[in-house]
C-alpha cells in the first residue's frame, strides 16, 4: 500500500482550498430556513395561514379603505369598518405640539428639529470631546428661550402651555443627560470602601426604588414647592424634570454597578500597580470599560424614560399621550380613539426604534477592541 | 511580617531582605503564599502585622507612601492585564502620562523605546485583543518599564502562556536582568532560576521554608518539603 501524501517526502500541498459553494437561490433559501425541520415546517404553514388571514384585513382596514381627509360625515359612513385617518389629519397639531398657541407653533417645530438635529450630531464618537458639553449649553438655552418666548420679539408663552412631542423630547433628553453622571458618581459610591459614603449611596438607590414613577411625579409637584425657600418658584415642568431625573439616577446606577462588577479584578489592579489614583483609574481604565459593556442596558433605560414621560399627564402636563387624549376630549371625533393611539404609538415606535438601533451601532463601533 | 485573609493565616513570620539588583526567585506548591508575598510589596495586598520597607520608605496604610511606592515598584501579571480598550502604545504611555505628568508625546517616545527593547515595537498600534500572549505579556513588561520602576515584579508571567511563548518572554526578563534590575520573580521556570537568580526562595504554607543560590538551592535542598517539590517539579 502506498505511504499516505502527508508522509510522502516533498510533497506537502500547502493552499488551502475553497470550501464547497452553499446552496444559493431562492428556493435553497426556504427549504433550509423555513422548511428545515418537520416542526420547522408546520409553524411555517401555521405562519402562513394566520399572515394570510390577518394582512389583507389589516391592509384594508388600516389603509385601503380608509378615510384620510378631515371630513367627519365621511368617518361616520364608515361605521368603524376602516380607519378614520381623517381624525389625525384634523387633530394632528394639537397632539403634536398640546396647547401651546397655535400661531406660534412653528417655534417648538423648529426648536424640536434644531434638538433632533443637534442629538444626531452629538451621536456619532468623534463628536465626543471637550467642546461638546458647553456647546450644549447654548444649545438648550436656545430651545428653551424658543419655545418660552419674551425676547426678540416673540411673545411669552407659559411653560404649562407647552406640550406634545416637543415636551416628551426635551424632558426625555434632559433627564437622561442629568440621571447618567448622577447614576455613575452613586455606584462608585455605592462600591467605595468608606462605609458612609457607601452606606448613604446604598440608602438612596434602594429607598429611590421602592417607589413607583408617579409618586415620585406627585411629590416634585405638589410637596416640592411647600419645601421651597419663600419666593423661588419653579414651574411644573422643571419639577418634574427634577424629579424624574433623581428616580432614573438610582436605576442608571444599578445599571453602571452592573459594568463596573463585570470587570476583572486584574484591571484596577494592573492600574493600581501603575500608581494610577482612585479617580484616575476610574476615569481612563474602569469607566470607559464598564460604560462601554452596559450600552445595552443604558438604551433599555433612556427607552422606558421616554416612554415613561407620558406619565406627567397625572401632573397636568401634557406631553404626546397627553395632548392625544386632549384631542380626544372633542365629542365629535371621540370615537376615533383608536387610530389617534395608532398614531402616537407610530410616533413612539418610530422613535424607540432609531434608538435601538444607534444603539446597537454604538456598542458594535465602541466594542470594536472587545470583538478583536 | 505576618498576613491573614480572614481567619486564614497566609504568611506566616516572613523575614526577607532583598538588595538592590538582586534577581530573587520564589517558587513553591499553590497555596504557598508566594504571590501574597510579593503582592504586599506594592500593597495590592495589605499586611497586618509586621513592616515592608520599600527602598528606603515604610509601607503603611498612607496613601501618599503607597503612591510613591508604586511608581518605583512595576509590576506584572500572570494574565498580563492589559487595558483592552486602548492601543498597545497608549497602554504603555498612560503610566507616564497619568502618574509622571510626562507631556503626552514625550510619553509615547518613551513608549516606543520600551516596546521596542522588548520587541514588540511593531504592534504599537494594535489592541491588546489582536496580539498573541507572548506579545502581550512582553507589552506588559514595557509598560511596567516605561514608569522606569527601580523594582519589577514577576506574578507568574508565563503561567497563562502556551509553551511556545514562554521563550520570548523569558528571554525579555533576561535582558532586564542583565542591566541590573532588582528582581524578584514568582515562577515555576526552573531553568529561568537557575541561570538567572541570585537567590531562589521556596516556600510552603506561608512559611520561607528555604532560600538559597541557585547551584546550592538546586543541588543540595537542605529541607525534606523542597526535595519533595523539586522532585515534582523538575524534569527527569
Amino acid at each position: 500500500m502506498a505511504a499516505p501524501a502527508q508522509n510522502r517526502p516533498g510533497a506537502v500541498p500547502d493552499e488551502a482550498r475553497e470550501p464547497p459553494p452553499p446552496p444559493r437561490g431562492p428556493l435553497a433559501w426556504l427549504r433550509r430556513n423555513l422548511f428545515a425541520t418537520a416542526p420547522s415546517t408546520v409553524a411555517t404553514l401555521a405562519a402562513g395561514v394566520a399572515l394570510g388571514w390577518l394582512l389583507p384585513r389589516a391592509a384594508d382596514w388600516l389603509f385601503l379603505r380608509a378615510v384620510y381627509a378631515p371630513d367627519y360625515e365621511a368617518c361616520r359612513a364608515l361605521d368603524y369598518r376602516a380607519a378614520c385617518w381623517g381624525f389625525v389629519a384634523e387633530k394632528h397639531r394639537l397632539i403634536l405640539f398640546g396647547r401651546y398657541p397655535w400661531a406660534e407653533q412653528w417655534r417648538p417645530l423648529l426648536a424640536t428639529l434644531l434638538f433632533v438635529a443637534a442629538l444626531a450630531a452629538s451621536a456619532h464618537p468623534r463628536a465626543w470631546r471637550r467642546w461638546l458639553l458647553p456647546a450644549w449649553a447654548p444649545l438648550l438655552a436656545a430651545f428653551f428661550l424658543l419655545l418660552r418666548g419674551g425676547v426678540a420679539g416673540l411673545s411669552p408663552v407659559d411653560p404649562s402651555a407647552w406640550g406634545g412631542l416637543p415636551l416628551t423630547i426635551v424632558l426625555t433628553a434632559v433627564v437622561v443627560a442629568a440621571s447618567i453622571p448622577m447614576g455613575i458618581v452613586l455606584a462608585l459610591g455605592r462600591r467605595s470602601r468608606m462605609p458612609l459614603v457607601r452606606g448613604l449611596a446604598t440608602l438612596y438607590i434602594e429607598l429611590v426604588r421602592g417607589v413607583p414613577l408617579i409618586t415620585v411625579l406627585f411629590v416634585a409637584s405638589f410637596l416640592f414647592p411647600l419645601l421651597l425657600p419663600q419666593g423661588l418658584r419653579l414651574d411644573a415642568l422643571a419639577r418634574v424634570a427634577i424629579g424624574m431625573t433623581f428616580f432614573q439616577a438610582a436605576y442608571m446606577a444599578e445599571v453602571v454597578r452592573g459594568g463596573l462588577q463585570a470587570l476583572p479584578r486584574g484591571q484596577g489592579e494592573a492600574a493600581e500597580a501603575l500608581g494610577l489614583g482612585w479617580w484616575r483609574a476610574q476615569r481612563r481604565v474602569i469607566l470607559p470599560q464598564a460604560l462601554v459593556l452596559v450600552i445595552p442596558s443604558f438604551v433599555n433605560s433612556l427607552l422606558s424614560t421616554f416612554l415613561d414621560t407620558s406619565l406627567v399627564t397625572v401632573v397636568s402636563l401634557y406631553d404626546l399621550t397627553g395632548s392625544l387624549r386632549l384631542a380626544l376630549g372633542d365629542p365629535q371625533w371621540r370615537n376615533f380613539f383608536l387610530e389617534g393611539y395608532l398614531f402616537v404609538a407610530a410616533i413612539y415606535f418610530a422613535s424607540s426604534f432609531g434608538m435601538s438601533r444607534y444603539s446597537h451601532w454604538l456598542e458594535r463601533h465602541l466594542g470594536r477592541w472587545a470583538r478583536a | 511580617m505576618n498576613k491573614w485573609f480572614g481567619r486564614y493565616h497566609v504568611l506566616r513570620d516572613i523575614d526577607l531582605t532583598v538588595d538592590r539588583g538582586e534577581r530573587i526567585v520564589v517558587c513553591g506548591p499553590s497555596g504557598s503564599g508566594k504571590s501574597t508575598l510579593i503582592r504586599c510589596v506594592n500593597r495590592l495586598e495589605e499586611h497586618q502585622e509586621g513592616t515592608v520597607i520599600v527602598d528606603g520608605v515604610e509601607l503603611t496604610g498612607d496613601r501618599r507612601s503607597v503612591e510613591r511606592i508604586r511608581r518605583e515598584v512595576g509590576m506584572v501579571f500572570q494574565q498580563f492585564n492589559l487595558f483592552p480598550h486602548l492601543t498597545v502604545l497608549e497602554n504603555v504611555a498612560l503610566g507616564p502620562v497619568e502618574v509622571l505628568k510626562v507631556p503626552r508625546a514625550e510619553a509615547e517616545t518613551r513608549a516606543r523605546v520600551q516596546l521596542d527593547r522588548v520587541r514588540v515595537g511593531d504592534q504599537a498600534k494594535k489592541f491588546p485583543g489582536q496580539l498573541s500572549g507572548g506579545q502581550q505579556q512582553r507589552v506588559a513588561i514595557a509598560r511596567a518599564l516605561c514608569m522606569q520602576p527601580r523594582i519589577m515584579l514577576f506574578d507568574e508571567p508565563t503561567s497563562a502562556l502556551d509553551p511556545e511563548m514562554v521563550k520570548e518572554v523569558l528571554d525579555a526578563m533576561l535582558d532586564l536582568a542583565g542591566q541590573g534590575m532588582t528582581m524578584l520573580v514568582v515562577t515555576h521556570e526552573m531553568g529561568f532560576a537557575r541561570s538567572v537568580a541570585d537567590r531562589v526562595i521556596f516556600m510552603d504554607q506561608g512559611r520561607i521554608v528555604e532560600q538559597n543560590a541557585p547551584r546550592e538551592f538546586f543541588a543540595h535542598p537542605e529541607n525534606e518539603r523542597t526535595r519533595d517539590f523539586l522532585a515534582k517539579v523538575l524534569p527527569r
